[in-house]
C-alpha cells in the first residue's frame, strides 16, 4: 500500500467560526488553481483538514507548488485505510517500511470516540505490532527517527509519516483586496507577498515615466508580478503613464517639495484607481525612516492625501530583513537589476526630510493636477499575470 | 557508417542547430544593454537557466554557462582552490581522472597545494574508507569523476556527499560530463557543490556547457571583467550557446529511459567479444552501459581502429583528450592492467540514440577484421 494522500492541516483558518466554509472554499480553490496542470487530482476540503487525492501521482512536487500556498500550516503523506483495527494495523507497518532510521513512535488520536479502543492502547497495540514484525527499529517517544500518526475519523482512518510545514497565513482572496504601489524595488514585492499572506487578492499599480524610465523597470515590475503569482493566483497590474504629471510637477513645485508632492499625486491617482475596481485599501513597501518619503514627517503629509487604509507590512522591518524575505521569495535577484524607476530619476539632492504640510498647501493650491490625474488613469494600461503561465516568455518555447 | 565514439563527442540534434541559428540571428542583443531588445535577451537568458533549474531541482542561479567540461572543470578545481585558500590547502582526487582535472591539479601543486590522488581497485572505483584517510584538517576539496570516460567505471557519488556532510570545510566537486543524461545525480544535495556538464556529448553543440554551482559556495574567477554570471563566468553571455545547451539538455533528461536499452547492447557486445580467446573486457561488469573498453591482445589498436574504419565502424582508444600521445593509458594503469592491455584498449561509446543494428553491425565489421588481420597480427 502507498501513500496515496496529502493531508493538508489549516492554518488559523480553522478558528474562523461562520466564514470558515468560505475559507476554505477559497483555500481549496486556490490549490486547485496552483494544480491545475496535474489533471488526475482531486481535492476535499473537511471542516478540520485537506486531502489532495493523489491517484497515482508524484506527491512531492505537488507538496513543493502547495508550500507557497497560504492558509496551510502543514502537509504530510497519508494512506486512507478503513476503521478496523487489523486494516490501522497493516497500514502503521506498511509506513514505518518507507522510512529510514533506527528509531519510531506511533502517535495517536480518536477524534471519532465510537472506536473502541482509547488512543494510548492503540499505541501500544500498533508500537508492539511493529516491533513484532520488523527488524532494528526501536521505540523512542522523545525523539524518533520516524513518528508515524494515526488518526481514526469518522469516516476513515489516516496514517501519516513525516511533516513539511507550509506558510501558514490565511487563503489568498479570503480577505478583500488591495492595491499595491509597486515601482520595482526590493520593498514593494516583499510587502505584496506579506499582504497577499493574509488572505489580500492582490492589484498593483505601477507608474511610468518613458522616456525617462526604462522599459527594462517595466519589465523588472513585470516579472515581479508574475513571480508573486505563485503565491496568491493572478495578479493584476496597472501601469499607469506618469511622464506628464511628472514633468508638470517638476515644472512648478521647488525641487526640495518634488518628491513630496510626486508621492502625494500617486497616492491619488491609486486611490482613485482602486474606487474605480472596488479595491478598499492600498499597500506600500514603506519602512519607517527608510528614506526621506519615509520620514513620520514625510508619511504624515503623503498620507493626507487619502482616507483608504494603506497596509504597510513593511513598517516596522530593518532593511536586512526585508532583504531576507525578498531572496526567499525570489524577487530579489530582479529587484537589484540597476534600471531607473519612478522613484530614482528626480530626485533631488536634497529632498525634504521634514516637509510642512502648511507649505504643502500652499504650493499645491496654485497647481491643479486634476485634469491630468484623469487623463492619465484614462490611460492606464491593465495586464493579468497568470500563475503557471509564462505570460511572454511563450515565444521563447520552440528555442529551449 | 556506424558512429562508436559518443563519449568524444557526439553528432548535435538538428533541433539543438536550429535553436542556435534562430538565436543567434533574432537575439542578437546583449542582455546587459537598457534598452528592450537587451531585455528581451536577458528574459531569454533567465528562461533557459530556469529550464535547467527545473530539469535539475536546482535554483536557477546556481547554473554558469561556460565554454566547455574544460572550462568547468578549470574554473570548479581553480575557483575553490583559490577562493577558499585559507581555510587549507589541501587538495584531492582520483588517479583516474580526465586530463582537464588531472592536469589542474599538477598546475595547483606547482602554486603550493598539496594534492592526494586516491588509488583504484582493478574495477576503477575509489574507496570510501581510504577518501576518509586522506582527509585532513587542511583538506578544502574533493573533486570526482561521475562516470570514467574511458571504462565505465561509476563513482559512488552519493555516498561521498554524504560523507562529506561530516566535513562541512570541503567542497565537492563532480565532473559529471559522461553521466549526465544517462545516470542521474541527486543533483539538490546540500553537498553536492559543484557539477561539470558539457553539451557536446549529449548532442548538443561544442563550446556549449555549464558548471552548477551552488549558492553558498564562493569561487575565484579564471578572469576578470563585467560581472556577468555573478561575477563567476564574466564576459558578453553566450546566448544561442546558452540556450541550445537548455535544450540539448531538455531532450537528454527526456531521453534518460533509453539509457536501460544500453544495458542490453551492452551485455551483447560483452557476449559477442567474449567468444574472441583473444579479448579481454578492461571495463568494470558494474560499470555504464554506453561504454565498453576492451583489449585484443597482440593487435595495435591503432590498427584495429583504421581496420574498423574500412567497414564503417568508428571507435577510439583510450579518451579523445589524450589518445593522440602514444602512452600508456593512465587509468587503465591505475586499475592495475598489464602494460599489454593497457596499450592496446579499445573504447566502444553509445548514445541514447543506438539501436540494436548498429552494434550487430559493429560485430561484424569486428568479426571481419579480426579474421583478415589475426593471422597477421597473431604472431
Amino acid at each position: 500500500m502507498n501513500y496515496d494522500h496529502i493531508l493538508i492541516r489549516y492554518g488559523e483558518l480553522a478558528l474562523k467560526g461562520k466564514n470558515q466554509k468560505f475559507f476554505i472554499r477559497t483555500l481549496r480553490s486556490n490549490v486547485q488553481q496552483a494544480l491545475s496542470d496535474y489533471k488526475g487530482l482531486s481535492i476535499k476540503g473537511q471542516r478540520d483538514h485537506m486531502y489532495i487525492l493523489l491517484n497515482g501521482e508524484d506527491p512531492y512536487p505537488i507538496i513543493e507548488r502547495c508550500k507557497d500556498i497560504f492558509g496551510i500550516q502543514s502537509f504530510s503523506l497519508a494512506m486512507k485505510v478503513n476503521n478496523d483495527e487489523e486494516s490501522i494495523k497493516e497500514g502503521t507497518l506498511e509506513a514505518i517500511k518507507k522510512e529510514e532510521g533506527e528509531t519510531f513512535k506511533v502517535t495517536c488520536k480518536r477524534p471519532n470516540k465510537e472506536f473502541p479502543k482509547s488512543s494510548q492502547e492503540m499505541n501500544r497495540l500498533l508500537g508492539g505490532h511493529i516491533l513484532r514484525n520488523t527488524e532494528g527499529w526501536e521505540v523512542d517517544v522523545h525523539q524518533p527517527d520516524a513518528a508515524i500518526r494515526v488518526e481514526i475519523r469518522h469516516d476513515a482512518t489516516y496514517i501519516t509519516s513525516g511533516r513539511t510545514e507550509g506558510k501558514g497565513g490565511l487563503p489568498v482572496g479570503s480577505t478583500g483586496k488591495s492595491l499595491l504601489m509597486m515601482s520595482g524595488g526590493i520593498d514593494s514585492p516583499v510587502a505584496g507577498y506579506l499582504t497577499m499572506k493574509r488572505g489580500v487578492k492582490l492589484e498593483a499599480i505601477h507608474f511610468h515615466s518613458p522616456p525617462f524610465t526604462s522599459e527594462r523597470a517595466k519589465q523588472k515590475v513585470e516579472d515581479l508580478a508574475q513571480s508573486l503569482t505563485k503565491f496568491g493566483g493572478d495578479v493584476t497590474v496597472h501601469y499607469v503613464p506618469f511622464t506628464e504629471l511628472q514633468q508638470k510637477i517638476f515644472k512648478n513645485v521647488p525641487e526640495y517639495y518634488g518628491m513630496t508632492v510626486m508621492r502625494r499625486v500617486m497616492m491619488r491617482v491609486s486611490e482613485q484607481l482602486a474606487k474605480q475596481h472596488d479595491i478598499l485599501s492600498l499597500a506600500t513597501g514603506e519602512s519607517l525612516g527608510q528614506v526621506a518619503s519615509q520620514t513620520m514627517e514625510s508619511m504624515n503629509a503623503i498620507n493626507e492625501v487619502t482616507n483608504y487604509p494603506i497596509i504597510r507590512p513593511l513598517v516596522a522591518m530593518d532593511k536586512n530583513e526585508i532583504i531576507n524575505i525578498a531572496k526567499e521569495i525570489d524577487t530579489y535577484d530582479i529587484s537589484i537589476r540597476p534600471y531607473e524607476d519612478c522613484c530614482t530619476i528626480f530626485v533631488p539632492k536634497q529632498p525634504k526630510t521634514r516637509p510642512k504640510r502648511e507649505k504643502i498647501l500652499e504650493l499645491e493650491a496654485s497647481v491643479d493636477f486634476t485634469q491630468e490625474i484623469n487623463e492619465a488613469i484614462d490611460q492606464v494600461e491593465t495586464v493579468v499575470y497568470k500563475n503557471n503561465a509564462n505570460h511572454k516568455q511563450d515565444s521563447f518555447d520552440d528555442l529551449l | 557508417m556506424i558512429y562508436l565514439d559518443n563519449s568524444a563527442t557526439t553528432k548535435p540534434y538538428d533541433e539543438v542547430v536550429d535553436t542556435f541559428q534562430k538565436v543567434a540571428t533574432t537575439y542578437f542583443a546583449n542582455p546587459s544593454s537598457i534598452h528592450a531588445l537587451g531585455g528581451e535577451v536577458e528574459a531569454l537568458l533567465t528562461k533557459s537557466k530556469e529550464q535547467i533549474a527545473s530539469l535539475l531541482k536546482i535554483k536557477p542561479n546556481e547554473v554558469i554557462y561556460t565554454s566547455g567540461g574544460t572550462e568547468s572543470n578549470n574554473l570548479a578545481i581553480k575557483g575553490t582552490a583559490h577562493g577558499y585558500q585559507s581555510r587549507g590547502n589541501h587538495l584531492i582526487t582520483s588517479k583516474v581522472e580526465h586530463p582537464s582535472v588531472l592536469e589542474t591539479f599538477r598546475y595547483l601543486e606547482t602554486q603550493g597545494f598539496t594534492v592526494t590522488y586516491l588509488s583504484v581497485d582493478e574495477s576503477g572505483h575509489i574507496s570510501l574508507e581510504e577518501l576518509k584517510e586522506v582527509i585532513t584538517n587542511e583538506t578544502i576539496l574533493v573533486s570526482l569523476m561521475h562516470v570514467n570516460n574511458e571504462i565505465g567505471t561509476i563513482q559512488p557519488i552519493e555516498q561521498v556527499a554524504d560523507l562529506l556532510a561530516e566535513y562541512p570545510k570541503i567542497v565537492f566537486h563532480v565532473d559529471h560530463v559522461q553521466g549526465f543524461g544517462k545516470l542521474s545525480l541527486p543533483y539538490h544535495h546540500p553537498h553536492l557543490d559543484l557539477v561539470t556538464i558539457s553539451g557536446h556529448k549529449i548532442h548538443g553543440l561544442k563550446g556549449s556547457s555549464c558548471l552548477i554551482k551552488k549558492e553558498h559556495i564562493h569561487l575565484t574567477p579564471l578572469q576578470h571583467g563585467g560581472g556577468q554570471e555573478h561575477g563567476v563566468r564574466p564576459g558578453t553571455e553566450n546566448i544561442a550557446s546558452a540556450v541550445s545547451l537548455a535544450k540539448a539538455m531538455r531532450i537528454a533528461k527526456e531521453n534518460e529511459h533509453s539509457y536501460q536499452k544500453l544495458a542490453l547492447l551492452h551485455e551483447t557486445l560483452v557476449n559477442e567479444l567474449t567468444k574472441y580467446d583473444n579479448v579481454k573486457i578492461n571495463s568494470p561488469q558494474s560499470g555504464a552501459s554506453h561504454i565498453l573498453n576492451f583489449s585484443v591482445q597482440n593487435f595495435k589498436p591503432e590498427v584495429l581502429i583504421h581496420a574498423l574504419k574500412e567497414e564503417g565502424v568508428i571507435v577510439s582508444t583510450k579518451s579523445a583528450c589524450s589518445s593522440k600521445d602514444n602512452e600508456v593509458s593512465h587509468v587503465l594503469e591505475a586499475c592495475g592492467l598489464s602494460d599489454v592491455s593497457a596499450s592496446s584498449a579499445i573504447r566502444v561509446s553509445m548514445s541514447t540514440e543506438q539501436n540494436q543494428e548498429e552494434v550487430h553491425s559493429f560485430l561484424q565489421a569486428f568479426k571481419n577484421v579480426m579474421n583478415k588481420y589475426e593471422k597477421i597480427m597473431g604472431s
